[in-house]
Order: C-alpha cells, then structure tokens, then sequence
C-alpha cells in the first residue's frame, strides 16, 4: 500500500494526521471562526470505536499488540461530490465530523481558506505545545562535569 | 433441588444510593471533575489505562472518579466499556526511536548521545511530605526551559548492536501477533503475546515478579540501557484511502535492558535483552515488564529453567491479570448459600459417624 504515497497523498496525509490529533476543543474554536457550514451528506455517520495500538519487541523486533486507543471515524459528501473521511483520536463525534468536512474541503476551491484557517493555526499550536514540552526536557538535561582532586 | 432466593432488590438498591452519597463524600468539599482528576491525578489515570487496556485520559479519569479511587475496579470499568467499542483494526507499530521524549535517562552510557535527560521525575525528591501542597491556591514554580533538542534521540541499544555485542531483533515473516482480546491464551504463548499480557498486566504483580528475579529467583542481571517517557504517533492504514494516516497520538514509557549472557551452542557470549512498553507515564511498570519479558525468554535464548516462578510462563501469564485475579478471588464473598448447605450437611454426616464409630469403644472402657 505504501506505492500509493504519492506527493498528493502526503499532503492529505499530513493534514488528516493534524486533524486526528487536534484537541476537540481547538478544533471546533477554529472551525467555527472559519464560518463555513457546506451542505453534505453522510456516508458513514460518526462512530466511535478501538483501534489497537502496536508496539515492536526490543523497539525494532516481532510486533505485539500493546493496547486500544479510542477513535471517531466518519465519511461524508459535500453537494459537489467530493468525499471527506476523519479518522480521529477520541470518542468526540463533532471532531470527527469537522475533521471529514476539512478534509472535503481541502480537495476543492475552499482549501487555502481551510488551510490559512484551520490547518496552519493548529499546526502552529501543536509545534508550539511539543516544543515547550522538549525546551522543559532540556532545562533537566544533566551536565556532567568531573571534580579534579589534588594538584592538577 | 435448586432453590431460587429472591428478596435482594430493595437491599441492593438502597446499598447503591449508599454507595453514591458515600462516593460524594462530605457535600461541604468541592465535587471533583474529571479535567480535574486527569490532569492533577495523572499517574492514576496512566495506570488506569496501561491495565485497561485503553488509551483514553478522559474515560480513565471518570473510570477513577466512579469507582472512588479504587484502582482495580476503574480497570475493571475501563475493560467493560471496551468490549463495547467496534475494533476499527491494528496501528502500525509504534515508533519509539522517533518519540518526542520528557525523560530519557540510561544506567549504562552516561555520554549517550541525546544525554540523561531527567524530566519530570520524583527520583532525588526526599520523599519528605510536603505541607506546602496542602494549602490550596499556590502557583507552582515555572519549569525551566533550555533549547530544545530538534533530531530525534537514538536508542541507547543501537550501539551495541552496530558492534554485534548484543542479541539482535528479528522481524519474524509473519509479523501479525496473536491478540489476547480476540482470543484466549493459549501456551506456549511466544514472545509476542506475552509482551501484550505484561503490558496490561497488574503492576503489582508484574513488580513482584520482577524483585523476585533481582533477589535471585531466575537473576538475569539487567542493567537500565534506557528508559525514555515521551509522546509517539500511531498511525493506521486506512482502507477507504489506501494509505496511512497518524490517527492520534499516546504518551508511553519505554524500557529497555541489557542483561548478561554467557553465550550458548548457537551463540556468542554478547548482552541480550528484555523489553517493556507501556502506555502513560508508567516507569515502574514498564521496568518490571522488562525484567519479566527477560526471564521468560529463557528457552529461545538456551538458559537453564532453574524453577524460578518468573521462568515460568504458565504461572506469569495466568496471574497476571488483575481483572481475572479478582473476579475470581472477590466471587467467594458473593451467596454460596446452597454450596455451603451441602458442605455443612456433609461435616455433619462425617462427625456423626466418627462419633458412631467411638461409642461402643467408650462404651467398652466404661465397663
């Protein structure tokens, strides 16, 4: 499946995976700042469910299966066709729904709106968010040092 | 004969009204919230999730919140509600190598490349009570920020293995583990589906096991090469789209060990290791798993079986879980009143024939 990954493709990657990991709530700020309410149609309504999570023996060995994480999937058709999927993390079903709209969107005439919008501040909240975690990571760093005893 | 008991109902009810006035506690204090309870008791819900088997902070804080801090019976709330939800499918598997780390500390290299990296640890806190935490209203100190490391941190491991000095990992061809939530356990069980029965397995039983090794119960000799606490992508491939998206993203605890190998027929003296991976913020836990996945490994790795009960599949696996453990152990207190019926009619039996058996005895001695 991997072929598929075209340069399309990994833009749509890149979105659908900012989306999916968005808090519900910044997201639906967001997403209604935006004032766009397209009319659509559902294909598959918003459902929550498991998806289990794998992990690799010794990090690189055999696969195992480590546990369950929550996710809202959903699939939707705006009025012009255009298909929007959201596979997102957690159990909130308006997330999901915004998530599959902002996908439709991104494949139209609409998508610089959405990714000037939506995409780009929540990027930039995430990259923020991650890197004031790894700047604390970094203030508890240890700097070795070795005492010289005696004369040097 | 079987004979029903009714009449519990209005009992049971009214224990249950109890047990949620008692479960508020003192209406005067403050009601707890769940944003409250996640983000203030997060090692509870960590664990909460890591044994329930089910990343989800929100569920967990209510699950901790509903069953009044009694771990065991959240996990318990946590596994019900599970069973509930439609599995979507399998993640790829998680990449640890490009974790976004907090913490990342290494007993073995103390110049590893990305460095000791402490995080928001209690290791060198006194454990002295601190009354400061007791008046309310107090803003904590602003953690320190230094620059933030860009690249991602390599694994301590990598580096040994480049010199061939330590047991490598192997991708088996057929790659698709066995799952303990679409089967039962069965044994032998292989290393796969015991790292999945470690992870969600009670964390007091998994330290047990491990302390019983470091006593010398089937000593393995473990050194820390890397512990590393930080957040991971999940990504799943999706079929309406035909390639993978990141889903999400979940905060686990990696550990990894190095542990001596004197070399065996088949292979050379070289380290070998045991692994743990946990969901949260769980390091204790994640320790144990490793030293535990370590001592299992004796067979592949041509040890000795030298009894010791973390050698022991059969006895790790089977007790591990502690929903299992205690369904079956709290069971006993629930009305067995027709068993002990029989038990009672036949002590009774036994007695009077014992008893029978004596008399003409006494009887001679009397005479």
């Amino acid at each position: 499946m991997k072929d598929f990954e075209t340069e399309e493709n990994a833009d749509r990657k890149a979105w659908m995976g900012l989306l999916a990991r968005a808090p519900a709530a910044e997201l639906a700020a967001l997403w209604d700042g935006l004032g766009l309410a397209p009319d659509f149609a559902w294909l598959r309504a918003p459902e929550v469910g498991g998806v289990m999570v794998r992990g690799r023996a010794g990090a690189t060995g055999a696969a195992f299966n480590l546990g369950e994480m929550s996710v809202t999937r959903g699939s939707l058709k705006l009025t012009d066709g255009t298909v929007g999927h959201a596979m997102v993390q957690g159990r909130d079903r308006r997330k999901a729904e915004i998530a599959a709209l902002a996908d439709a969107l991104m494949q139209g005439d609409r998508a610089g709106t959405v990714r000037k919008g939506l995409l780009e501040p929540l990027q930039a909240a995430a990259e923020a968010r991650a890197n004031r975690r790894a700047e604390k990571a970094a203030a508890t760093k240890v700097d070795f040092f070795t005492m010289v005893r005696g004369e040097a | 004969m079987y004979v029903a008991v009714k009449g519990g109902e209005r009992a049971i009810d009214n224990a249950h009204d109890w047990l949620a006035e008692e479960r508020r506690g003192d209406v005067s204090v403050a009601e707890l919230s769940i944003p409250q309870i996640r983000e203030q008791l997060a090692l509870a819900v960590n664990r909460v999730m890591a044994e329930g088997s089910l990343y989800d902070p929100d569920l967990a804080a209510l699950a901790i919140k509903q069953a009044r801090g009694d771990l065991i019976e959240a996990i318990f709330l946590i596994r019900a509600y599970r069973t509930t939800l439609p599995r979507f499918g399998y993640s790829e598997p998680v990449d640890t190598g490009a974790m976004a780390c907090d913490r990342r500390i290494s007993a073995t290299f103390k110049d590893a490349p990305g460095g000791q990296v402490l995080g928001p640890t209690f290791d060198y806190t006194h454990r002295l009570l601190d009354f400061a935490l007791a008046a309310e209203g107090l803003e904590p100190p602003e953690a320190a920020t230094a620059e933030a490391r860009q690249e991602p941190t390599p694994h301590v491991t990598e580096f040994l293995d480049r010199e061939g000095l330590i047991q490598g990992e192997h991708r088996p061809e057929a790659d698709t583990p066995r799952d303990l939530t679409r089967e039962p356990l069965e044994l032998p069980a292989g290393r796969p589906l015991r790292l999945q029965a470690l992870t969600r397995g009670d964390e007091g039983f998994v330290l047990g096991m491990a302390y019983s090794t470091q006593r010398g119960y089937g000593r393995n000799h473990p050194f820390v090469g890397e512990l590393r606490i930080g957040t991971v992508p999940v990504e799943m491939e999706v079929p309406e789209l035909g390639f993978a998206i990141e889903i999400g993203e979940i905060v686990v605890t990696e550990c990894e060990t190095v542990n001596q190998f004197t070399g065996s027929k088949t292979e050379p003296p070289q380290f070998t290791r045991g692994y743990g991976l946990v969901f949260g913020q769980t390091e204790r836990k994640a320790i144990s798993m490793a030293l535990v996945d370590r001592a299992l490994r004796w067979e592949e790795l041509g040890e000795d079986n030298v009894g010791a009960p973390a050698q022991d599949e059969e006895f790790v696996l089977y007790h591990s879980d502690n929903i299992q453990a205690t369904g079956f152990l709290e069971h006993i207190k629930l009305p067995h009143y027709v068993d002990f019926q029989s038990e009672l009619e036949l002590i009774r039996k036994l007695r009077r024939e014992a008893e029978e058996r004596q008399r003409p005895v006494q009887q001679e001695a009397a005479e």
